[in-house]
């Protein structure tokens, strides 16, 4: 038997992505009648738009139509029902590439030379380009989300001991491969077929159907698989997609908008960048008591995914420790920026970012080790709460922190970076060590949910089809694992298919890592209906028992006293079809147990935590900045894994994209709020020689999710991006070693070797 | 020119059947009608044939998904970046794309087997340019080691797998065994196609044509100019390939000093530098990726005259001069004063550069070179800087010191120079700090420049020393 629940199965499409066989959209056929399209877009940051004439761009060779605010029949609105985020802007631009309309030509070069012929007369107005500009303003999205336990106050003032700091990190472009794209085709009645590189076929639909004027029903979001999402398609395909649906349906012609490398990067969202201030109040042993915390993101010019990122960053500034007094508040600013936006780990890794630069603090002060007082504040098992409520249970700190300072070799390798940094006057090492602990779910628990179809033919093969996007992450081989074991056959039978909203309807966005968690029940729920009926079948039909009969190895297996009967699962889908049983299904399921009350900022959110560590080596270059990540060893949790082999690479890539986070990745804007690095020429992510020399990977073994999960498996997409802490934690111990010890270290983020320069020289002035 | 006319024959005799681009795709001959020679290679491809393997990832030839090999004559294969070539470029070339890697009988072919059992593929947009790097790197006889692997997949960028499996799979595939192609395609005849495209096959063929075509520009590798075309959409309205001339396609070598051709491509250019220019073999490992290597040259380097550009800051610290050539004859100019203001240089509109001389190192010269970029593969550098010093008992006799990324234009600083020689590194430093008023950008601000450029004369006074220690992160 191939391809059963925790067999490390490669990708379904592997071989079609060597190959160059797997389809993108911009691959799939285009009817003779097609369209391609192109933006037009604002060229100020903030201002009154006082007159768009799109007449020149309509008058240009090859283009059928242009559309504005105006052309739009339904609502001007990308942001779901009751938001108010604009597809195309109509009285105010709100930052430098905002959309301001469409135009579709014959040709690809056609529409986009015609784009810039739009007539655009736009009267500035003063643009807010950063968050300390907008915290001074009071220029938010949401009011301010706070976390409150005890009372910190007090707690900060009887504290022996207080530390108040600032730091801030950068935000971080997605860079998926397959840039944004959607390809609409109008059918009868004007309704719409549109293939839409999305993590969030539902929402696509409703957009698409609000901006029209139609009913959902008159929709199809159609994904057989993303080149990359990463977040970055959550929310942003979906006005992408509506622009795209909005030409066609004027046009009645099929179209598609594929946005080039620099428009995606100019007009869609990002990870949110953040600013932080903190005070924390200690004890004598390094015992944190209480912390008061600001994090101030930016949300950029509209509401977008921005709540559930705050809300997620201030459940996670506790990390792995144990906070008795805590107040975190965090805001929203408002900038005239790119609307920020879903990025793996959804603020988590900006949150956990402040206990780690605190503990570094706290040990600097008392002159203990940072590791020692991070393990002295982890969360104990069983009792102990997180300051929005939920317990912390399972909790396997303790194992993968102990796991990762020996794979790792803690010791002796401090004494060899201390050895080597004594001898060494221009390079120093740094090592970090990072415990992780992160909350699995949506925030919101009504996005908890998920659907699945099954269907079983009468040869035994099986189609598999469910809520969740395939974006490489391996999502549909996991699934298809789940229904192979349900049915215990070989997984080559089952064809998963792509995600549609007219097969499995009101879904959530693939997201939130909880992809395999949800749409695994949902496919076991699916499958098993359709087995019992099978089993129910078969009893009958053969006249023994239910529970005699077994499915093993791509077959039933009849137990009957004196002839025991052995059928391929093909044949009995077939007899259960001559019997009149129905051989399809569909799947429903709830994350049980969680609960929030998101005004108070309490309760359980989470259905389960995930729990990682990581050691990290590097060195860096006091002359010039430069900086290079030696080694890392990380520890992951995924309960007891669906398939190794694609969470290895989860693990892997999730810690090399955090890394780049951390370091070479860095968003510059101009003085007009421009954004300059739009290419992968001027934004670099981490190349093959940036992953760490050395890199060791373990999935925590023997640990099956205690809460009941698809077999036992814990979610992996977003956990291991946060491991790359244990890079920033490492060069903050560089720098500290280039400069004597003498001071706690800040370093922003990302630590470009401009960063690492200065954080050196600050350092240094501090210390004279 | 519309295609069909020479079929009728008549008056139409300058056009003849030479001038269709033709080329071999995956071991098929391909001959190109009715399209603009302008159109990328991509495009054609994927809009044209119907080869959707291929992809556009980033149209400005840093990311590497639109990977495709050419196979040269001599059995060398080379990774190049298919979205910003240009179809005139590929005329007489033979290319292989990820479609035409599989055998007859459908079976991946063993680099793409070795990919996929690798886990090396996740959301696979990325993965068939990585397929294409690993096959040409796999038909060079290489090394696996790390440093090689690495050099090879610089072009290529994966947002998914953390490149650990795509290493693995390399490492799998390094030497393997793999066939010549069957057929080869050339062109010997000078070609103009669409009369845009031009591919003069001698110098006076191209001084002529550029006499002609005044407006038309000068194309090497169109690692820049096929931006034009690829991310602009606004390809040039003429061009003039200068791949197919000899005298600037020529190296060579004597005891004084080694002369490269203005349009030899960075991959041929690289052994004879590195040979006598030790510094020059990791700092051109650095320039581009594979892919740019490929097409990109030092004259085109040069000729766009970038303040950013990598090449002449350490041609102008080693004393490069460039020949230039008209109808007017020929002229030699020391490269440091070719270079007048931003993007603007000495060069006449009939001339064009025919090669630059590089004199090789005296006994007592030393070379240096340092680049600081974001990322160290496939960057632009923030400062870029050469040293060519003579050293006598541990003290600088001569310098020249030439920075890229510090003003309007790559420049020599003789202020630093004359400051080191009387009175040492320190003095140099300062000298720096007043010499040059570099900017703030994306890459660095100003400050950060300045204070990273003086630092680099300390890296440079400590290699001079040469202690036990490392100097660079890479060396560990």
């Amino acid at each position: 038997m191939k391809g059963q629940a925790h067999a490390p199965h490669r990708h379904d499409s592997a071989l079609k992505h060597v190959t160059g066989q797997a389809l993108y959209i911009d691959d799939i056929a285009e009817p003779p009648s097609t369209l391609h399209a192109a933006l037009v877009s604002s060229p100020l940051a903030s201002g009154r738009l006082r007159r768009l004439d799109l007449a020149p761009v309509t008058a240009s060779p090859g283009v059928v139509a242009a559309f504005a605010a105006g052309d739009i029949p339904g609502h001007n609105n990308v942001a779901g029902p009751g938001k108010n985020e604009p597809l195309f802007a109509e009285e105010r631009v709100e930052y430098l590439g905002q959309p301001l309309g469409i135009v579709v030509a014959h040709s690809l070069d056609a529409a986009r030379a015609a784009a810039e012929h739009a007539v655009i007369d736009v009267e500035p107005t003063e643009a807010i380009l950063d968050v300390a500009t907008a915290l001074a303003r009071q220029s938010y999205v949401q009011a301010p989300s706070t976390v409150l336990r005890g009372d910190p106050d007090a707690a900060m003032k009887s504290a022996p001991h207080r530390i108040t700091a600032e730091f801030s990190v950068g935000g971080q472009e997605h860079f998926y491969l397959e840039g944004q794209v959607a390809f609409a085709l109008p059918g009868e009645d004007g309704d719409l077929v549109v293939h839409s590189s999305t993590q969030h076929p539902t929402e696509v639909q409703h957009v698409c159907a609000e901006l029209l004027g139609y009913d959902f029903n008159r929709v199809t979001t159609v994904v057989r698989r993303l080149g990359g999402g990463f977040g970055g398609k959550e929310s942003n395909a979906s006005w992408i997609a509506g622009a795209a649906a909005l030409a066609a349906a004027k046009t009645g012609r099929p179209v598609k908008l594929r946005l080039p490398r620099e428009t995606d990067m100019l007009t869609t969202g990002k990870r949110h960048g953040f600013d932080y201030r903190y005070t924390v109040g200690f004890d004598d042993q390094g015992r944190v008591l209480a912390l008061d915390a600001v994090l101030a993101a930016d949300a950029g010019w509209s509401l977008d995914l921005t709540p559930g990122v705050v809300a997620r960053a201030v459940t996670h500034v506790d990390n792995a420790y144990w906070l008795p007094h805590v107040r975190i508040v965090g805001y929203a600013c408002r900038t005239n920026r790119q609307s920020n936006t879903a990025f793996r780990g959804f603020g988590g890794p900006q949150g956990v970012l402040v206990m780690e630069d605190a503990i570094d603090r706290i040990a600097h002060r008392l002159g203990r080790d940072a590791n020692a007082l991070r393990a002295l504040n982890f969360y104990r098992e069983g009792g102990d709460e997180t300051p929005y409520g939920q317990t912390v249970d399972e909790n396997h700190l303790p194992r993968c922190w102990a796991e990762a300072r020996q794979m790792g070799e803690w010791d002796r390798r401090r004494a060899e970076v201390d050895a080597f940094n004594e001898a060494n006057p221009v390079l120093k090492r740094g090592l970090g060590l990072f415990p992780l602990k992160f909350g699995i779910s949506f925030n919101l628990p009504h996005m908890n949910q998920a659907g699945a179809l099954v269907h079983v033919y009468t040869d035994g093969s099986i189609r598999l089809n469910h809520g969740g996007t395939e974006m490489g992450q391996g999502l549909f081989i996991k699934v298809a694992q789940v229904v192979a074991e349900v049915f215990k056959v070989d997984i080559d039978r089952i064809r998963p298919s792509a995600t549609s909203t007219a097969e499995v309807p009101n879904t959530s966005p693939t997201a939130a890592s909880t992809g395999s968690d949800l749409n695994g029940w949902a496919a076991w729920e699916a499958a098993n209906t359709i087995k019992q009926r099978m089993v129910a079948f078969a009893a009958e039909h053969f006249g023994v028992a239910p529970a005699d009969i077994a499915f093993a190895d791509g077959t039933v297996r009849i137990a009957k006293p004196g002839s025991n009967q052995v059928l391929s699962f093909g044949e009995l889908a077939r007899l259960c079809w001559l019997g009149r049983v129905s051989l399809s299904a569909t799947g429903y399921y709830k994350t049980p147990k969680i609960h929030w009350d998101g005004a108070a900022m309490r309760g359980r959110p989470f259905f389960y935590f995930s729990f990682g560590a990581a050691m990290a080596e590097v060195a860096i270059d006091t002359l010039t900045g430069e900086s290079r990540v030696l080694r890392a060893d990380l520890v992951q949790d995924c309960g007891a894994s669906l398939n190794p082999a694609i969470d290895l690479g989860q693990i892997e890539g999730g810690f090399v994209q955090g890394q780049g986070w951390l370091t070479c990745e860095e968003l510059w804007w101009d003085g007009q709020g421009r954004l300059r690095t739009i290419g992968p020429s001027t934004y670099k992510i981490p190349g093959s020689r940036d992953v760490p020399a050395a890199f060791n990977v373990r999935l925590l073994d023997n640990a099956p999710s205690r809460e009941a999960t698809i077999f036992r498996s814990k979610a992996v997409g977003e956990p291991p991006l946060l491991l790359a802490t244990a890079v920033w934690t490492a060069l903050k111990d560089a720098i500290a070693a280039a400069t004597g010890r003498k001071t706690a270290v800040r370093l922003d983020a990302p630590a470009t070797p401009e960063r690492v320069l200065a954080a050196i020289e600050r350092a240094r002035t501090a210390a004279r | 020119m519309p295609a069909g006319l020479h079929e009728r024959g008549g008056p139409i005799t300058v056009v003849r059947m030479a001038d269709r681009i033709r080329f071999v795709l995956n071991d098929q001959p391909v001959e190109i009608d009715g399209l603009s020679p302008m159109t990328t290679l991509l495009d054609w491809l994927r809009e044209h044939r119907g080869l959707k393997g291929t992809k556009e990832g980033c149209a400005e030839g840093d990311c590497g998904a639109c990977t495709v090999v050419l196979e040269r004559p001599d059995g060398k294969h080379e990774a190049m970046n298919s979205c910003i070539a240009l179809l005139g470029q590929i005329d007489g070339l033979v290319v292989r794309t990820v479609e035409g890697l599989q055998a007859a009988g459908g079976e991946p072919h063993p680099v793409q087997a070795a990919m996929a059992d690798a886990d090396a593929t996740q959301c696979g947009f990325c993965t068939p340019g990585f397929v294409m790097t690993a096959y040409a790197f796999a038909s060079g006889g290489e090394s696996a080691d790390p440093d090689t692997i690495h050099d090879a997949l610089a072009g290529n960028l994966c947002r998914c797998t953390g490149y650990r499996p795509i290493v693995a799979a390399m490492t799998q595939v390094a030497g393997l065994p793999i066939e010549p192609p069957a057929i080869a395609a050339a062109r010997t005849a000078a070609a103009s196609f669409d009369d845009r495209f031009h591919a003069p096959r001698s110098l006076t063929e191209l001084l002529a044509l550029r006499a002609a075509h005044p407006d038309a520009l000068l194309l090497a590798g169109a690692t820049d100019l096929g931006l034009l075309a690829s991310r602009s959409r606004k390809p040039p309205s003429a061009v003039i390939h200068l791949a197919y001339v000899p005298e600037l396609t020529a190296v060579d070598e004597t005891s004084k000093d080694v002369t490269i051709g203005a349009a030899v491509s960075y991959a041929r250019a690289t052994p004879p530098l590195a040979a006598s220019f030790p510094a020059l073999r990791p700092y051109l490992s650095r320039l581009g990726s594979r892919q740019i290597r490929t097409m990109g040259t030092l004259g085109g380097n040069i000729g766009t005259a970038s303040p950013i550009g990598d090449m002449p800051p350490v041609l102008i610290a080693l004393g490069a001069r460039l020949k230039l050539v008209s109808p007017r004859g020929a002229r030699e100019l020391a490269l440091e004063s070719f270079f007048l203001d931003y993007r603007k240089t000495a060069l006449a509109p009939d001339e064009v550069i025919e090669n630059i001389t590089v004199p090789k190192l005296e006994a007592d010269e030393m070379f240096f070179c340092d680049k600081l970029s974001k990322r160290r593969d496939q960057d632009i550098s923030t400062v870029a800087a050469g040293y060519r010093l003579a050293v006598e008992h541990g003290r600088v006799r001569r310098a020249r010191l030439a920075f890229g990324g510090m003003a309007a234009t790559p420049r020599r600083a003789e202020a630093v120079e004359a400051a080191l020689v009387n009175d040492g590194f320190a003095a140099a430093a300062r000298a720096l700090a007043a010499t040059f008023t570099p900017i703030d950008d994306w890459r660095g601000t100003a400050a950060y420049r300045l204070q990273a450029a003086q630092n680099l004369l300390r890296r440079l006074e400590l290699r001079m020393a040469s202690p036990a220690y490392a100097l660079e992160v890479e060396a560990l």
